[in-house]
């Protein structure tokens, strides 16, 4: 179970114009795993990300996620995968089991089914006392720990993070990776972007994206004795500065 | 259609929950209809004129009473010299002057022909001909009545008839044309905005990670919008049958596909919008400068289409609301079936096919 590969990508690429967003990489993911995606901002994260989640086709290589083609079934991918983005992806003027049924459903799943597993998914949050009341009014940590669990809520093979902790405080984000960890152990594979090097410490495997390559992957502890590093963070500066490409 | 019944009702959800919207959305038709049957009209109702007499005398009394009672004038004041005409007008009250000369009754008998003059406030040119052309009936009124005494060796008497709305009501215009302003700012407006919500919220981008098929968004997200549209029309249409008295001559089924079409074509333009825009301003900018503009002054409710330079007339013939509003005006004022309005509801199917096709082959680029 654990050599189950649920994300395999050969050589992918994706190309805007002459601009190689994505530049060839080639990596695998474990069921189970949680997969630390890096990169400083236009490294090409969130390109390769569309590209898996089947909102992009590639222009080459191939891939494979929950065991469904790239190119060809991103429709099966879709009903395989979960996703959160760095954007708060709730509805703020629907309550907190109006949000769940509603991302339910779009996943096709049966209303009896449904109706268990948000009283389930609720007592695990400690929201049983909020399931009527607006999103809008909850503290964005909750928020933050409901959207996740709503993007896991269908039981996907694997869920996509973007960016998921941004803007909370430490200690919910130590609570968030909690239930990361909970997800991952229950077989869900997380693939999850950040810009926490700390984070990048709770992941199995970490790999680091500089103009549109993987220039490094490994787990945490092998990158740091790689690049003669004490932390992640340390390591991250180091490739960092070899890129060309910025925001701007 | 599990999906599908999901997304409907979260859509309701939103709309429900945002009473201030919500009452605006129902609430407009019934403001506008109210604003535009009673107080826009071009009608001339009471409009203040002065009258200069200066015969007093046996005609120019009939034909002032003649005036007087008629409900289009209300007669402010007497005046006495040429200087209080300008005077009066300058008040600003006093629309029309009325100037007989000396010896009237005696030159139109005696020699017959007199002269009365008109003085008009033309700084409004169409309530100014208007007011001149009514006060020209009543005279010419007076005039055939005592020609009957006489015998003319040749006259021609004109006899109008105004069909469809004997009594030039203004309103009978007004309804087609706030209909279709109404259904346009719903649906076009709203549903750009909503779709262009969801991207500032970051939720359209869970959306099309989810399975369900971008086609079944764009239905899904425009069905509550239907909905409102056709409460919407029901409200109208009460309105003008029961307030303003305006009716629906023809078939009211045909009156309502032809609306439902209509707003399935504002419907598709709003999902264009939402498909180029990224934020909420931009695309309720874009609605109101692309749609509501072109409807109010292009489509004939308010300018006669006739009257319009050509380029604007051919660009009149582009704007969906165009052909609505004369199909809604066929059909509800002058009593025609769909064989009197088939070309313009052909052109307003190909303008929503055309709209809708455009609308998600650009929603389906955004994903590739």
């Amino acid at each position: 179970m654990q050599n189950e590969k649920v994300i395999i990508a050969d050589k992918l690429t994706k190309r805007f114009g002459d601009f190689a967003a994505v530049d060839e990489i080639s990596f695998e993911v474990n069921r189970g795993e949680i997969f630390g995606f890096l990169g400083a901002n236009g490294a090409g994260k969130t390109t390769a990300m569309r590209m898996l989640c089947g909102l992009s086709i590639p222009t080459s290589g191939t891939a494979k996620v929950a065991g469904f083609d790239v190119y060809k079934q991103t429709e099966k991918i879709k009903k395989n995968i979960g996703y959160m983005s760095q954007k708060f992806s709730l509805y703020e003027d629907l309550t907190v089991k109006e949000n769940i049924r509603f991302y339910a459903g779009i996943y096709g799943m049966r209303d009896a089914e449904i109706r268990e597993k948000t009283e389930h998914a609720l007592k695990h949050l400690h929201l049983e006392g909020e399931a009527d009341k607006l999103v809008g009014s909850l503290p964005l940590g909750w928020k933050q720990k409901l959207a996740f669990s709503v993007a896991i809520f269908h039981e996907p093979d694997i869920v996509f993070l973007d960016e998921p902790t941004g803007g909370v405080d430490p200690v919910t984000r130590r609570e968030f990776w909690k239930m990361i960890y909970q997800a991952a152990a229950t077989g869900i594979t997380v693939f999850v972007t950040t810009h926490y090097m700390d984070e990048a410490e709770y992941c199995n495997r970490v790999s680091i994206m500089v103009d549109g390559r993987i220039d490094a992957l490994g787990t945490p502890g092998e990158l740091k004795r790689q690049f003669n590093a004490s932390t992640m963070d340390e390591v991250f500066v180091k490739l960092a500065r070899k890129a060309r490409r910025t925001d701007a | 259609m599990k999906q599908f019944r999901s997304f409907v009702k979260k859509e309701f959800y939103h709309i429900l929950r945002d009473r201030r919207t919500m009452f605006i959305l129902l609430g407009m038709p019934i403001v506008q209809i109210i604003i535009f049957g009673f107080a826009l009209t071009n009608e001339v109702k009471n409009s203040r004129i002065a009258i200069f007499d200066n015969s007093k005398d046996a005609a120019t009394t009939a034909i002032i009473q003649e005036l007087e009672a008629s409900r289009y004038f209300d007669i402010k004041k007497n005046i006495y010299s040429y200087q209080d005409v300008e005077t009066a007008f300058k008040g600003g009250d006093v629309k029309l002057a009325i100037v007989f000369p000396q010896r009237f009754d005696h030159d139109l008998k005696h020699f017959n022909k007199a002269q009365v003059q008109l003085v008009a406030d033309a700084s409004d040119p169409n309530v100014a001909n208007t007011l001149t052309n009514y006060a020209t009936a009543i005279i010419r009124d007076y005039q055939d009545r005592i020609l009957d005494n006489r015998q003319l060796p040749y006259t021609i008497h004109t006899e109008m008839r105004m069909l469809y709305n004997p009594q030039l009501k203004g309103a009978y215009s007004m309804v087609p044309g706030v209909m279709a302003m109404v259904l346009m700012l719903v649906c076009t407006m709203m549903t750009a905005i909503t779709i262009v919500k969801e991207k500032e919220l970051g939720t359209m981008e869970i959306m099309l990670v989810s399975p369900m098929q971008p086609i079944k968004i764009i239905i899904a997200k425009a069905v509550p919008y239907l909905a409102l549209s056709i409460v919407n029309i029901a409200s109208i249409l009460l309105l003008s049958v029961f307030v303003l008295e305006v009716p629906v001559n023809g078939s009211l089924v045909l009156l309502i596909f032809e609306s439902i079409l209509f707003t399935l074509t504002c419907l598709a333009f709003g999902l264009l919008i939402s498909s180029a825009t990224s934020s909420q301003q931009t695309a309720m900018f874009i609605s109101l400068t692309g749609m509501f503009l072109p409807t109010v002054m292009l489509s004939g409710f308010m300018f006669p289409i006739e009257n319009m330079p050509l380029p604007l007339q051919i660009l009149s013939r582009v704007v969906p609301a165009t052909w609505y509003y004369s199909i809604v005006k066929s059909v509800m004022i002058k009593g025609t079936g769909l064989e009197a309005v088939w070309k313009e509801t052909l052109v307003l199917a190909g303008m929503m096919v055309f709209l809708l096709a455009l609308s998600i082959k650009k929603f389906k680029i955004r994903l590739a």
